[in-house]
Formats: structure tokens, C-alpha cells, sequence
């Protein structure tokens, strides 16, 4: 039973290279079950690569990630299915536009877990339920707004039953009425006890629900810790100021 | 000055006219279907799979219709290929607008925003289930358009089987008119034929299109 105590998700050392430009430069961290990470930084410092390292839709020329016992980085590993363990949020939602959001919430299901539609059904009007949306699950992505897209692409990952969720910037692509009902739905989740890791500027957000935020600039992370030590006492002089501008920005209140 | 056509003609016309169909829409089967394979070999094939795609589609654009279909109908049997008039017709046909086809549908496929495929790979679909269940369907609504063309353009162009002693409506009309002598009717009866046909067809498929239609779906700014 000492399997409990492992970190649900290991990230060793990982690299990667846009022709000259090295994007990350050797990012390592731990991510315990039901722990809600917050990664902030700089835009253009490696943190939407890194998410997309994890599940290899970006392959990483160096390093390994390893999911519970499984190294998702090892050569001859069940990619797909790994994949369907690890949900994905878009900074542009990318639901799938010929599909209604009943359809792109159960395409997974009966694809790749071979739901029949029934149950495949059954599954994702419980999530799309859950995101608060029941009454548009006959709607299609064009007839929804930004906020109720995003919440479909939510429902859409929850309904695979992942291990964990990446959200790679998913309020940055709003109008800022509309940041809040994605936030809440975050925040209810990280509650329930999904593990998370959450690319994002709202530093409302990062004080208030992540158990770690995780500062990264040119490729690496700079300071990793909770959020109360980060905000009041940061151990590097960066983080603190970066916190402060993005703050002013964005707003932490609380 | 008379109009020299006897209603006497219309039997074989009909029949001239079923040829024209079957050679159409056969030879539109083994476009689309080769036109479709060749665009995902193109747009996701590796090196070894787009060029040579890249050089059928060439070579079929690049030469003429008649030409092809000699070398089909009168060529390939001296390679012990023997093929009926019809079978060289829809398969000289099929083989060139395949390779229109593939152009259009490469155009379509690469219209699909790419983010559709990168969601569809992280909910764990294989990529050739992604192209199946996400990237096929919105290619082929967004093809629809421009593919009508090329649906007109080989009823018409199948008109040069006549070459290969198929009688088809162009066949037909020509057995009758060099036989009456009265070119000039018979062959403004079979514009007008071509003509309706192509009407039908346009219909056809603006109605398929707005059944297809999707919202958000690359039809805006097209009639509503």
C-alpha cells in the first residue's frame, strides 16, 4: 500500500527545442493525487510546451514523465490510452465544431473507451450536468458562448474519468464576464479532490485553490511552494516581483 | 427555316443520356474515393507516402483528358490489358478528376483548424480516428463548394468517351446528326440536356450543403 504515498505525476528533467530557441531547460516537479498545481510565468517561458510534454502532443527531446508506475515517455508505451487518462483544456477550447455538445463530450467515450452510446449518454450528461450546462447539450459550439465552450471542453475531459487535468490558459481566450463561471467550475473541481495542473495569470485563482504554485521563467522553474509563502515571502527576488506586476494586472484580492 | 428534329430521336437520347450518368457518376465514385486518399496522403502522409501523390496529381493535371484516355483505351492492351469502352472511360475519367478531387479535399482538410486535431489526439483517439470522426467530417462539409464544380465539370467533359465509340448523349447526338444531317438541332437539343443536368446538379447539392450545414462551420458569408 505504499503506493499511496507516491506522487500520481513525476516530471524528471524535461528539455525541449524549438530549433535554436530551448524552451525548457530541465523542468522537474512532483504532483501528488487530488493536489491542484498553478504554473505562472512570463508568456513565452515554456509552460504551455510543458503541459503538452506531459501527455506527448509535444514530444520532449529529453527527460521522462511518469504517470503513477507508467513512464508515458518510454518509447513502446500505449500512447492513446494514456492520453484518455489525461484530460486536456485548451486556451481556445477546441470543441469540435461539426459536433453538438452532448457529441463532443461523448466522442471519447465511444471511441476510445467503447461506451455504448447509451451509456455513453447517460456519462456525459452527468457532466455536462456538473459543468451546469444540461440545457445545451443539444447546442452546437458557434450557438455557445466562450464561457459555455470552455465548460463543454471541461465536461468533455471529466467524462474520460482522468487521472488528472491540464489546463493550458483556460480563461485567457475570454471576455472577462465570462472568466468567472470556468473559474468557479475549476475551483468546485479542484474541491472534489481532481488533481490539476493549471496554466493561468488569475492570481485569484492561484491563491485561493492551488495547494502549490509553480513560478517558471526561460525554461525553468524559478520557485515552486504555496501560495501564501510565494505571495508574502518568495525566496527569490524575481518571483516576487513578477507577482507583484501580474497582481496589479490581474488582480489577487484575498 | 425549320427546326429539323423528329421526337423519333428521343429513345436513343435517353439512352445516350444513361450512359453519360453512369459514366459520371462512376467515374465521380473512384475520385472521390482516390481523391480523398490521395489529400490525407498529401497532408499527412510522411515523405515517402505525399510524393508520390504529389506526382500522380501532377501528372494527371498536367495531361490532357483525351490523352489519357487513349492511353487507357488503345494503350494498355498492349500490355495485355483489355478493357471494354465503358470500363477505359470510367477509369480514365475516375483516375483525372481523382486528381482534381484530391486538390480540393487537401484544401478542405487543411481548413480544419489544427487545434481539432491536437483535442481529438488528447482524449486518446489514434490519429486515423481523429481524421475518421473529427477532421473527414468538417473537411467534407467545407468541400462542398468547390467540389460542385468539379461534379459539373465531368458530366460535361465525359461528353469525350464518344471518342472511344461509347454512346453516350455526345455519341448519340452525333450517330443521329451525321445521319439526318441536321447538326445544328440535334446538337443545341443536347446543350440544352447538358444544361438541365447541370441545373439539377446545382440544386442537388445546395440542398445537400444546407442539410450538412453546421453552425460556425466555414459557410459564413454564403447565402443563408
Amino acid at each position: 500500500m505504499g503506493r499511496a504515498m507516491d506522487p500520481l505525476l513525476r516530471v524528471e528533467d524535461i528539455h525541449k527545442r524549438y530549433g535554436t530557441e530551448e524552451v525548457l531547460r530541465g523542468v522537474s516537479f512532483h504532483l501528488d493525487r487530488g493536489q491542484t498545481k498553478v504554473v505562472i510565468g512570463p508568456s513565452g517561458t515554456g509552460k504551455s510546451t510543458l503541459l503538452r510534454c506531459i501527455n506527448r502532443l509535444t514530444e520532449p527531446d529529453r527527460g521522462q514523465v511518469w504517470l503513477e508506475d507508467v513512464e508515458v515517455t518510454a518509447p513502446r508505451v500505449k500512447i492513446n490510452e494514456i492520453r484518455s487518462q489525461i484530460g486536456f483544456v485548451f486556451q481556445d477550447f477546441n470543441l469540435f465544431t461539426h459536433l453538438t455538445a452532448l457529441d463532443n463530450v461523448r466522442l471519447g467515450l465511444v471511441k476510445v473507451k467503447r461506451l455504448g452510446k447509451k451509456e455513453a449518454t447517460a456519462r456525459a450528461m452527468e457532466e455536462l450536468t456538473r459543468v451546469g450546462l444540461k440545457d445545451k447539450a443539444n447546442a452546437y459550439p458557434a450557438h455557445l458562448s466562450g464561457g459555455q465552450q470552455q465548460r463543454v471542453s471541461i465536461a468533455r475531459a471529466l467524462a474520460m474519468d482522468p487521472k488528472l487535468i491540464l489546463f493550458d490558459e483556460p480563461t485567457s481566450a475570454l471576455d472577462p464576464e465570462l472568466i468567472g463561471e470556468v473559474l468557479n467550475v475549476m475551483a468546485q473541481l479542484a474541491e472534489e479532490g481532481m488533481t490539476m495542473i493549471v496554466v493561468t495569470h488569475e492570481m485569484g485563482f492561484a491563491r485561493s485553490v492551488a495547494d502549490e504554485i509553480v513560478f517558471m521563467e526561460h525554461g525553468v522553474i524559478v520557485e515552486q511552494g504555496p501560495p501564501e509563502k510565494l505571495f508574502r515571502s518568495p525566496e527569490v527576488a524575481r518571483t516576487g516581483e513578477f507577482l507583484r506586476k501580474i497582481s496589479e494586472l490581474y488582480g489577487a484580492e484575498g | 427555316m425549320t427546326f429539323n428534329f423528329d421526337a423519333g430521336y428521343l429513345p436513343q437520347l435517353a439512352s445516350g443520356l444513361v450512359v453519360t450518368l453512369e459514366v459520371t457518376s462512376c467515374c465521380i465514385a473512384i475520385g472521390i474515393v482516390l481523391g480523398i486518399l490521395l489529400a490525407l496522403g498529401r497532408v499527412y502522409g510522411g515523405r515517402f507516402i505525399s510524393v508520390p501523390c504529389s506526382i500522380y496529381i501532377h501528372f494527371f493535371r498536367g495531361t490532357p483528358l483525351l490523352v489519357q484516355l487513349f492511353i487507357v483505351y488503345f494503350g494498355l492492351p498492349n500490355w495485355g490489358i483489355r478493357l471494354s469502352a465503358f470500363e477505359s472511360g470510367i477509369l480514365a475519367l475516375g483516375l483525372n478528376t481523382a486528381a482534381y478531387q484530391a486538390e480540393y479535399f487537401r484544401g478542405a482538410i487543411q481548413a480544419v483548424k489544427a487545434g481539432q486535431m491536437v483535442a481529438a489526439r488528447s482524449l486518446g483517439l489514434t490519429r486515423l480516428q481523429a481524421i475518421r470522426h473529427v477532421i473527414i467530417p468538417q473537411a467534407l462539409r467545407l468541400v462542398i463548394p468547390p467540389w460542385s464544380n468539379e461534379l459539373i465539370l465531368m458530366l460535361k467533359y465525359s461528353s469525350i468517351v464518344f471518342s472511344i465509340a461509347l454512346y453516350d448523349l455526345m455519341g448519340v447526338g452525333k450517330r443521329i446528326a451525321s445521319r439526318h444531317f441536321n447538326y445544328f438541332e440535334v446538337f443545341i437539343v443536347l446543350a440544352l440536356m447538358y444544361l438541365v443536368l447541370v441545373l439539377l446538379i446545382t440544386l442537388g447539392l445546395r440542398w445537400v450543403e444546407r442539410r450538412l450545414r453546421v453552425p460556425g462551420l466555414g459557410t459564413a458569408g454564403r447565402g443563408a
